[in-house]
């Protein structure tokens, strides 16, 4: 059963030197009061797993901006320069991954799978070092279970037993990272008593979810 | 640059699902000819692209893949990145079409990092590539320094090896056959010769 705890509360568990997974697509479903927090409490040395580092300004680069994470696991890194500017200054360690990749491997870390065989990357630089099979004629790379200490999401709706419902492409990778950390906090908007979702309607059972910390309104300031 | 796009265009029969790229493909999505309907799928979750919102209607959660704020259109559909992945690895896009930095007369595309000037990361490029049934190349016949795109072989770190189908410039159509590219149009106003001179493959023509 998830709890409805205080944004401060939830952070409290991320902790120097963990692995942090964090959802999002260029900033749309990323848990942006989350990071803040993160940023805030000035935690460092993390290992970042995610699709990107967001757009610079938001939420997300601010992890990099303000130095919490050592080492980067990502699919792109270009809409964000200064992540950039720190793995060619040897500031940051990257490793780029392919996203279909990325997304296979956390899902295996959550669904008990020792790996999986992809095609993607095979005659590229992403399968150096890898372990290749041969399968009914067709090569696949080995590709390992990845999986974090603590999974930052963000959800549409909730209800008190941690149910999550997700809205448009602000999807993508929570559900998946939802199955493949220790812990498992997630921002929502809308947060209803159980019974107020349907059944048929979850996305991500709520087994999965430790911590719900209720998405705060912001003042709306006008520059100038 | 307008032959081009209304040319990618062209590839297309309705129902195909299709995924484009950032820059010059995505503008083949209004160039379709009349009557043809496709479905454009967007890497970060949806079916069903629609065009961009309108001013005031923008949708933080309704992106495209490059960030920008898009639209789902009826009979669309959202999911997670592991399915939009499954669809693009599985097989179950018809086409995509990118832009790419080198390509060559084995289909082996270039066109996602220079190293130590441009490392923004695969995304889902390589995916694209290996699981699309048609790769689409859209480009500039070279860059803009005059530098030839279209090799013997790709000097810069792969996307993927053997993938490509068809390369579309503003110079032609070339396919990529078991016996190296052929040039099956020539944009008009221009020659074989003319095409050859600013290819590093070798060409050979057969008109359609």
């Amino acid at each position: 059963m998830a709890q409805l705890v205080s944004l401060e509360e939830a952070i409290s568990k991320v902790q120097h030197g963990m692995t942090l997974m964090v959802g999002g697509f260029i900033g749309c479903g990323a848990p942006d009061q989350l990071l803040e927090e993160v940023c805030q409490k000035g935690v460092k040395e993390l290992t970042l797993i995610a699709n990107d580092t967001g757009i610079l300004g938001d939420a997300m680069s601010q992890l990099i901006v303000q130095r919490c994470v050592s080492k980067l696991i990502a699919t792109h890194i270009g809409t964000n320069k200064e992540t950039g500017r720190q793995m060619s200054a040897d500031e940051l360690e990257v490793k780029l991954v392919p996203q279909g990749t990325l997304v296979e491997q956390i899902r295996a870390a959550g669904a008990g799978l020792g790996g999986i065989l992809t095609p993607t990357g095979i005659g590229t630089i992403v399968e150096e070092g890898k372990q290749k099979l041969v399968v009914n004629g067709t090569e696949y790379l080995l590709e390992l279970p990845v999986h974090a200490n603590v999974a930052l999401l963000k959800a549409y709706k909730a209800d008190m037993a941690g149910n999550l419902v997700y809205r448009r492409a602000a999807r993508n990778f929570n559900p998946i990272m939802a199955m493949a950390a220790d812990l498992v906090i997630a921002q929502v908007e809308h947060i209803v008593e159980v019974g107020e979702i349907d059944p048929d309607e979850v996305m991500t059972p709520g087994i999965f979810v430790d911590y719900l910390v209720q998405k705060q309104p912001r003042e709306v300031t006008n520059a100038g | 640059m307008e032959w081009l796009v209304k040319r990618v265009a062209q590839e297309f029969n309705t129902g195909d699902v299709v995924n484009l790229g950032i820059g010059i493909p995505t503008k083949v999505a209004n160039a379709l000819p009349e009557g043809i309907k496709i479905i454009l799928q967007s890497e970060n979750g949806y079916l069903g692209v629609g065009p961009a919102p309108e001013v005031g209607k923008e949708d933080s959660d309704t992106v495209n893949a490059g960030g920008q704020y898009a639209t789902i259109l009826p009979g669309g559909c959202c999911f997670d990145s592991a399915m939009s992945f499954a669809i693009i690895r599985g097989g179950h896009v018809d086409a995509t079409v990118l832009g790419a930095l080198q390509v060559d007369e084995e289909g082996n595309l270039a066109s996602w990092m220079i190293p130590g000037k441009m490392v923004p990361g695969m995304g889902g490029a390589m995916d694209l590539v290996v699981g699309a049934q048609r790769v689409i190349i859209a480009m500039e016949h070279t860059a803009k320094n005059g530098g030839l795109k279209v090799l013997k072989k790709c000097t810069l770190p792969l996307t993927a090896a053997k993938q490509v189908n068809l390369i579309v410039t503003d110079m032609g159509v070339m396919e990529v056959t078991s016996k190296g590219l052929v040039l099956k149009e020539i944009t008009p106003g221009l020659t074989f010769e003319e095409v050859q001179a600013c290819t590093e493959a070798s060409l050979s023509y057969r008109a359609e």
